[in-house]
């Protein structure tokens, strides 16, 4: 089992270093410069080349993208372009609301998806079933920047009942309202971008849980746990749900990347001041050395997330054992 | 009559069939229609037939883990189709199930100790280190060693899985055992090891078997009564001998006859049906049999034949035996 874990680390290596070779090419293949918005626009062209010079677009690619990753694996991922702020400083500032946002998700996902893939696997072409599985139908074909727009016209314009953008009302915080005040602020301002994530990744959980059950009740040993005289509840719960776990445990690996993706659509049209909306605004402002750091942030989360759903795995599944 | 342990009555299952935009009910499966039997107690009822005769629906009604459509089964003494869950739960300590697939039918996620164990805890029998000791002891009679509770199904051979189901089985003391084909999964050798256990076992705790399966050599060898089923019907019922060498129903002539001999000079002449077996969602009208019996008149055709004695404890469903 050590062993398995220190080589899955050290395949780790490489494959993130490839994965930060294409990306930092297609960042610089793709048209624009930074150069446009630091200078003025009636720059002369040698005052352009100077601020090239002075930043090192100049050279190369491969020696550039040799500079970034000697800084990179000394801990350093530059400074942006556009305001000179340390990369790490910045991206750690909206990293927690991120986390903050994306943990609510998962839990909503799951607390919801999770009963409502039981329910209709167990009542299987009941109402309940066709409902959820129309609902389902509609959170996948439905854009969640569709839905975001959707819920901030009516809760947010017409009916006034929640804020439409931000994490919290300004100014306003424990020490100035307290902490019910606060919290109701915080809460009221979560529930939009939440709800319009969740709705659109939850029903395909609930999806996945349910096909994941329904194969699983059909099997020999929940008929052998009904014949022991087994309660339903523990037949159900105990002897099926617990296995028809095992797929959604991958599943999570997977989603929380994914999540992560998803935030720049939400965090824009909700102004939340997380990793995606910094993105989205590194990307159009050609910030490369912050493009760089949230594209291997996301992809060192990928691999991480895969690696411990695997490692979940075992914990799981006492027929898996890795050597 | 009243001596039998368990009694079947007119046990009839279907299932639906939907289809259409709305999954309307549109047809029914009749997986088993009209099959009545009795087992004594300490005996060994086989049950054979081919597949998809609905022996498995049959074995699987008779401990209500499919409903039944209608009819009776009368366990001692009780229609058992009538008790609340409750009731039933209790009543599952005298019946058991022993299941063909030894792969599928234990939970991957659990010790065979708990496996085994769990029924102990469900009904309140045994727990903790009582529990751990009567496992290890079914494990012993089952043939394998008491350390093996530790251990996880996918340790295990298929031979040694489907040892633990009847351990499992047996753990309740019950006093009927279905046994759903209980060997077909396993080789050859490990076949014959399985049938002694199971002979052993009835020996030593007085059980009774249904044992469904459909080699016919290996129910010939642990029946002691023999039913064969065709298309949900039950066409021949007789103790072991009888059935073997004066077979009444045309089906079981049939049946009889593909038996292989283990002797290459030996010739013998096999009856070879023609067609397949009628889908059970549009059965013949008549005799179910009727479409491929070499003998059928118009009589077969028209009118179903019920399951009449023609000399004692020999029941056949034919109109011409």
């Amino acid at each position: 089992m050590r062993s398995y874990i220190i080589r899955r680390i050290l395949q780790m290596i490489p494959l993130l270093i490839g994965i930060s070779i294409v990306n930092f090419t297609i960042m610089h293949l793709a048209p624009g410069d930074p150069v446009d918005l630091l200078v003025e626009r009636n720059a002369t062209a040698e005052e352009r080349a100077r601020i090239k010079e002075l930043y090192g677009l100049n050279d190369p690619l491969p020696v550039q993208y040799f500079r970034w990753l000697g800084h990179v694996l000394k801990g350093d991922f530059g400074k942006s372009f556009v305001d000179g702020q340390s990369v790490s400083k910045t991206i750690l500032e909206r990293l927690p609301y991120t986390l903050y946002l994306n943990f609510l998700i998962m839990v909503v996902i799951y607390l919801i998806a999770v009963p409502v893939g039981i329910i209709s696997a167990l009542k299987q072409y009941s109402k309940f079933d066709h409902i959820m599985t129309t609902l389902a139908f509609l959170g996948q074909a439905i854009p969640s920047f569709w839905i975001g727009l959707i819920l901030i016209y009516f809760f947010g314009l017409k009916l006034d009942w929640l804020p439409i953008s931000g994490v919290g009302t300004i100014g306003l915080s424990v020490k100035t309202a307290g902490f019910w005040a606060t919290f109701a602020d915080r809460a009221a301002h979560v529930v939009m971008p939440v709800a319009v994530v969740a709705f659109g990744s939850l029903t395909g959980v609930a999806r996945y849980m349910r096909s994941s059950m329904l194969e699983v009740i059909r099997q020999d040993y929940v008929r052998t746990a009904r014949a022991k005289g087994l309660p339903e509840k523990v037949v159900i719960v105990k002897h099926a749900l617990r296995n028809a776990l095992l797929p959604i445990v991958t599943l999570l690996g997977s989603e929380l990347p994914l999540l992560f993706g998803g935030m720049v659509v939400i965090e824009s049209i909700f102004s939340w001041p997380g990793i995606g909306l910094l993105s989205i605004r590194a990307i159009l402002q050609r910030d490369y050395q912050i493009v760089m750091a949230i594209n291997m942030m996301g992809a060192v989360l990928m691999v991480l997330g895969n690696f411990l759903a695997d490692l979940l795995y075992v914990v799981v599944d006492p027929r898996i054992k890795y050597s | 009559m009243s001596d039998y342990l368990l009694e079947v009555k007119d046990l009839k299952k279907y299932f639906p069939v939907r289809g259409g935009v709305f999954s309307k009910v549109t047809n029914w499966v009749k997986a088993v229609d009209g099959v009545s039997f009795g087992i004594y107690p300490g005996e060994t009822l086989g049950l054979v037939g081919e597949s998809g005769c609905g022996k498995t629906t049959t074995g699987r009604c008779i401990l209500r883990l499919l409903e039944p459509t209608s009819g009776e089964v009368v366990f001692g003494g009780q229609n058992i189709l009538e008790l609340d869950r409750r009731q039933m739960r209790k009543i599952r300590k005298e019946m058991q199930i022993i299941f063909q697939d030894p792969y599928g039918s234990l939970n991957a996620r659990m010790t065979v100790g708990d496996i085994i164990g769990e029924a102990f805890t469900v009904h309140g029998l045994a727990k903790g280190k009582e529990r751990a000791e009567k496992v290890q002891e079914l494990l012993k009679v089952v043939g394998l060693d008491p350390y093996h509770s530790r251990r996880y199904p996918h340790e295990f051979s298929g031979g040694q899985r489907q040892r633990i189901g009847i351990a499992r089985a047996l753990a309740l003391r019950p006093k009927l055992i279905v046994c759903d084909e209980p060997v077909s999964a396993l080789d050859v050798s490990i076949q014959s090891q399985i049938l002694n256990l199971l002979e052993d076992l009835q020996e030593e705790f007085g059980l009774t078997y249904l044992f469904i399966a459909h080699n016919l050599s290996v129910v010939q060898h642990i029946s002691d009564r023999v039913g064969v089923m065709y298309l949900g019907h039950l066409v021949e019922l007789a103790p072991k001998d009888r059935l073997y060498s004066s077979p009444k129903h045309p089906y079981t002539v049939a049946l009889l006859s593909a038996i292989p001999v283990p002797d290459p000079d030996m010739r013998k002449k096999r009856i070879l049906l023609e067609g397949d077996v009628p889908s059970p969602l549009n059965p013949p009208s008549g005799c179910p049999f009727h479409t491929r019996c070499p003998k059928a008149g118009a009589e077969c055709r028209e009118s179903r034949p019920e399951l009449r004695e023609l000399s004692p404890g020999h029941f056949v469903a034919c109109h011409l035996a």
